[in-house]
Formats: structure tokens, sequence, C-alpha cells
């Protein structure tokens, strides 16, 4: 899988000051989907604008497949496809006029056949001469991803795709998702929900403050930045930790009725059998154990709080 | 050439003043055919003829003027402003679409819908007025010139503009006093020496004489200059949308 993206050196310093990316440097590989996870105001969107043309980098550069998006933006703009956060269509026009438009607009010839399979994939076909003002929010959400694709982009940025739409139209969108990388189409997502980042995504960058702290495949981010917990659960509440145990690095709760382990999940060794022995020799008497594992929820919050 | 990009935005924006064709068409028609009942009809017979013209076949080029450029302002402002009032300006910027082509997309059809409403207009004056062109051919590039010129000035009133209030604004309280200025109801030699001097100054004296040369050989600047001065706005229209459209201004900060 090669490189499709490629972001160097990346600045954004808007008018008022607001330095909304700073130093962005980042490969998207062909095929993949990427999550950008962060808070409001990180820089993700901007990023996006930048990419698609919307808004001008102050500093740095970025190639799409090859080429760069200034200098040959004709080029780079054809490949990509943009579903952005807002709801931005005319809402006066029929939902067939507005992809229509959109594939013209790209340069692409009118093919009626291309257009109605995109509408079809998304329910979208029965609502063909509805006007946009009279679709439901999810329905016009498909009519911006129905535009986004009327070009057969191979780069596909879906802005807070599922921002503001029900469970089952989110399970839907996913399932969108993953048959459009399934057809070679490369999708970069910004979302606020990291369950759908840990369910859709190949890779996750993480953006705080217009700064891109990490980025990683899913599963390897777990690893390096995830922990596991072991949570002791006490038959009676101690005061403090017993001498004998201040080795451990153990936390005791505000009540004294639990005391909590944290350790390498990957590590060959993790000592629990000896923690357990070492509690035992302490005359702590144990009434239930339990054990959690780091969301990538938990690496994100700690990711960003860190941070700040 | 995105010839297909230029062909769907010039579509839509035709598409929708015949979705609104009694304000695109109906109203402007409407409003330069009172002009002609009260300053041709009504108040115009007790007006001496001008230079050997009757005051209500004089007027003519005038009102087509008054018309052509406020319509053409209206149309392009808004065809461009409406976007990037609701947002979707975004699919524009993101294309595959140049500066130019944006431009013959946009201000082809405001440029459009204006000649359609010129040609209205000169028809209905024929029920009023005894017409006579003496240059077909000036006429009718003075007609599509004007068109293509203001045009461009209202695509960037409409990219400057960040409410609907200074989409009003120039038109309003620049354009419209510019063209009643400008000669469309009086030749400019009936003012006093220093108002014929400022008069100079105003850009569509140029263009109400040179047209109304077309039609009566009567003029108050010779049809060169007016010619050179139409063409010297619009480049300096395009040289404005150009430098637009290079720093995105309004567009892409």
């Amino acid at each position: 899988m090669g490189s499709i993206i490629s972001i160097s050196n990346l600045s954004k310093v808007y008018a008022n000051g607001h330095q909304a990316l700073s130093d962005i440097n980042l490969e998207i590989q062909s095929g993949e989907i990427l999550a950008l996870l962060g808070p409001n105001g990180a820089g993700k969107t901007t990023l996006i604008s930048i990419i698609c043309g919307i808004v001008n980098a102050s500093d740095g550069s970025v190639n799409v497949d090859g080429h760069n998006i200034i200098d040959q933006y004709r080029v780079t703009r054809s490949k990509i496809g943009l579903v952005p956060q807002e709801l931005t269509l005319g809402m006066f026009d029929t939902v067939w006029n507005t992809v229509s438009f959109s594939r013209g607009l790209f340069g692409k010839k009118h093919d009626s056949a291309y257009l109605e399979q995109v509408l079809k994939d998304l329910s979208l076909w029965d609502k063909r001469k509805s006007e946009i003002m009279t679709l439901s929010g999810g329905m016009k959400r498909r009519v911006l991803i129905a535009k986004a694709l009327s070009h057969e982009p191979s780069i596909l940025f879906l802005d807070e795709p599922t921002a503001g739409v029900d469970v089952d139209l989110r399970k839907d969108m996913w399932v969108l998702v993953e048959r459009m990388r399934q057809s070679g189409v490369t999708i970069i997502l910004t979302t606020h929900y990291i369950e759908e980042a840990e369910a859709i995504a190949d890779r996750v960058g993480v953006i705080n403050k217009g700064e891109l702290i990490v980025v990683d495949d899913k599963q390897a981010l777990k690893h390096k930045l995830g922990k596991r917990q072991m949570q002791i659960e006490l038959e009676k509440p101690i005061e403090t930790i017993p001498a004998s145990l201040v080795t451990w690095s153990l936390e005791l709760s505000n009540d004294g009725n639990q005391l909590t382990h944290t350790y390498d999940m990957y590590s060959e060794h993790t000592g629990i059998a000896e923690l357990l022995r070492d509690v035992d020799s302490a005359g702590l008497l144990l009434k239930d154990i339990n054990t959690s594992q780091s969301s990538l929820e938990d690496i994100f919050i700690n990711l960003v709080h860190e941070q700040s | 050439m995105n010839t297909h990009a230029v062909k769907v935005i010039y579509k839509y924006e035709m598409l929708r003043a015949w979705d609104t064709i009694l304000q695109s068409f109906a109203t402007p028609v409407i409003i330069t055919i009172l002009y002609f009942v009260v300053f041709g009809s009504a108040i115009g017979t007790r007006i001496q003829n001008i230079e050997g013209v009757s005051y209500g076949a004089f007027i003519v080029p005038g009102l087509m003027m008054l018309a052509l450029l406020t319509q053409s302002i209206a149309n392009a402002s808004f065809g461009i402003y409406f976007p990037r009032f609701t947002g979707t300006i975004y699919e524009v910027l993101s294309a595959p679409i140049s500066f130019v082509e944006i431009l013959l997309g946009y201000v082809g059809a405001a440029a459009s819908k204006s000649l359609i409403i010129g040609a209205i207009i000169l028809a209905t004056a024929g029920f009023f007025v005894e017409l006579k062109i003496a240059h077909p051919f000036w006429m009718l590039s003075f007609l599509i010139l004007t068109c293509i010129s203001f045009s461009l000035l209202g695509f960037i009133i409409g990219l400057w503009a960040d409410n609907f209030e200074k989409l009003q604004l120039i038109p309003m309280l620049i354009i419209t006093p510019l063209v009643f200025l400008g000669g469309s109801f009086y030749t400019i030699d009936m003012l006093p020496p220093v108002w014929q001097t400022v008069s100079l100054f105003n850009p569509v004296v140029y263009l109400v004489s040179g047209f109304r040369w077309s039609f009566y050989e009567v003029s108050d600047v010779s049809i060169e200059l007016s010619l050179l001065m139409v063409l010297l706005f619009s480049t300096a229209c395009i040289i404005t949308v150009w430098w637009m459209f290079k720093t995105g201004y309004r567009l892409k900060e």
C-alpha cells in the first residue's frame, strides 16, 4: 500500500491570528480508512479543507497521488470527494439535479446509469425528484455523500459523517464506508465518536490544538498507549497501603475499599500472582477482583489531557 | 478546460432565473415600462426634441442601461453570494475548476439574463416610441459588453459582501446614482460646465453615450472613448476577480 496523500510541515494561521494547524506531517496510505480524532476546534476540518482546496495553507505542502494540490489542483481535486460537516445543500434543488450538478462540476460527463446506482446504494432513488428541503436530516446527509461520490473519487473525506444522526443510520454509514473501502476508495473521516473510529478505522490520528499528537494503527495504538488495570476489592477498608506493598505502585480508593494496580498488558511478566501473594501476606482479605483494559477513548482522553 | 463545470453552473443559474421568472424578467420590464409611461409619454411630450430625437426615444438607451446595469449586478452578485451564504460554495472551491471557468459559468449566466431583459425592454420600447437603430452592430456590442462588465462587477460585490445589506449597498448607493447622473435622461452638455467636468469621471456616462450613439448617432463623448472605457472597466473587473481567487479573499481565508 503506497502513500496517496503526503502532508509535509503543514501550518495554518487564520487572519485573526488563530493557529489552526501547526507543522502537520502525515502520510495517508492508499485504500485505508484513517480516522482523525480530536476535540472541537482541534484543526480537523481545517486540515481537510486545505487538502480539498477550500482553505489556503499558510505553510507546508500537500501532495495527492504525487500531485501538488496547488500546482496540479485539477488532477488532485478530481480524485477527491468531500462530505462536509454541515448540511450545506441547495434546499430548493431536487436530489437528482444536485447530484448531476456535482458530477458536472468535477468535469465528468453526465452518466444517468452511474448516478442511478449511487442513489440506489444510498437508498435515495425513490427521493430523486424530491426537493432537498423536504428530506430528513439523515437523508440530507446521504445526499451529501451521493454528491461526493457522483464523480467517482478515489479518495473520500467524511467530515463528521455521523454527527447528529441516529444509531441505525450511523451503523448504515459504517456499512457504506466499508463497502467503499472494498471498492478501493481511500477514506479519511473525522469524528468525535471514538466508538466509530474503533469500529471502522484502520489507523487513528489524534489532533489537538492544531498538532497531530499521534497517528498509528488502531491496534498498535492500543498496544503502545493502552493500559490494563486490576481492581482489588477488599473485605474491610484500610486507611493506608501496608508498607510491604509500597513497591507495587498501588492506588487506594478514597473509601479505602479498593486497590488499583496498573500494568502493561503486553508485558511477558505482569506480576499479578506475586502481587496477590503479597496482598495475602499483608493480611488483607480479598472480596473481589476485576480487570479492565483501556479503550481508544481512554487513550484519546489521556493524550488530549496530557497535551493540555 | 472543464467545460462540463461551466455548463452545469450556467444551466443552474439560468434555471434559477426561470424558477423565479416574475422576479427575474417581469419586474425589470414592468419598471422600465413605467419609466416610459411617465418620462416618455406623460412628461416627454412636453419636452422639446434633443438633437432631433424625441425625448421619449432619447431616453430609451439610458433606460435600457439603467435596467441592464442594475440587473447585471443583482444577478451576478446574488448568484455567487448565495452559495457563500448557504455554504454550498465549498463544492465549487473543491472542484477542479479555474477562476476563468467559474466566471464563465456565473458571469455568463448573469450576463445572459441581462441580455434577455435588454431585448425585452427594447421590444417593449417599440410600442411606446419610434425606434431607430443607426448602428445595430455597435448597439449589440455595447449591450453585450455592458452586460458582461457589470456582471463582473456584480460578481465582485457578491464575493466581497459578507451580509445581505452589503449586497444591496453598492447597487443602491453607488450604481443607481451613477446611472441617473450618467446622462440616462439628458445629455451632459445640458449641465453647468463644472458638472460636465465632474460627469466625465462617471464611467456610466461613457456607456450611455456610446449606447445612445449606436441608436441615434448622438453622443456626449466619442464612440472610441466609450468603447475604450468599457473595455478598461471590464479588464479592471477581471483582474480584481483574478486577485480575489488567487489570494482566496473572502473565499479561502
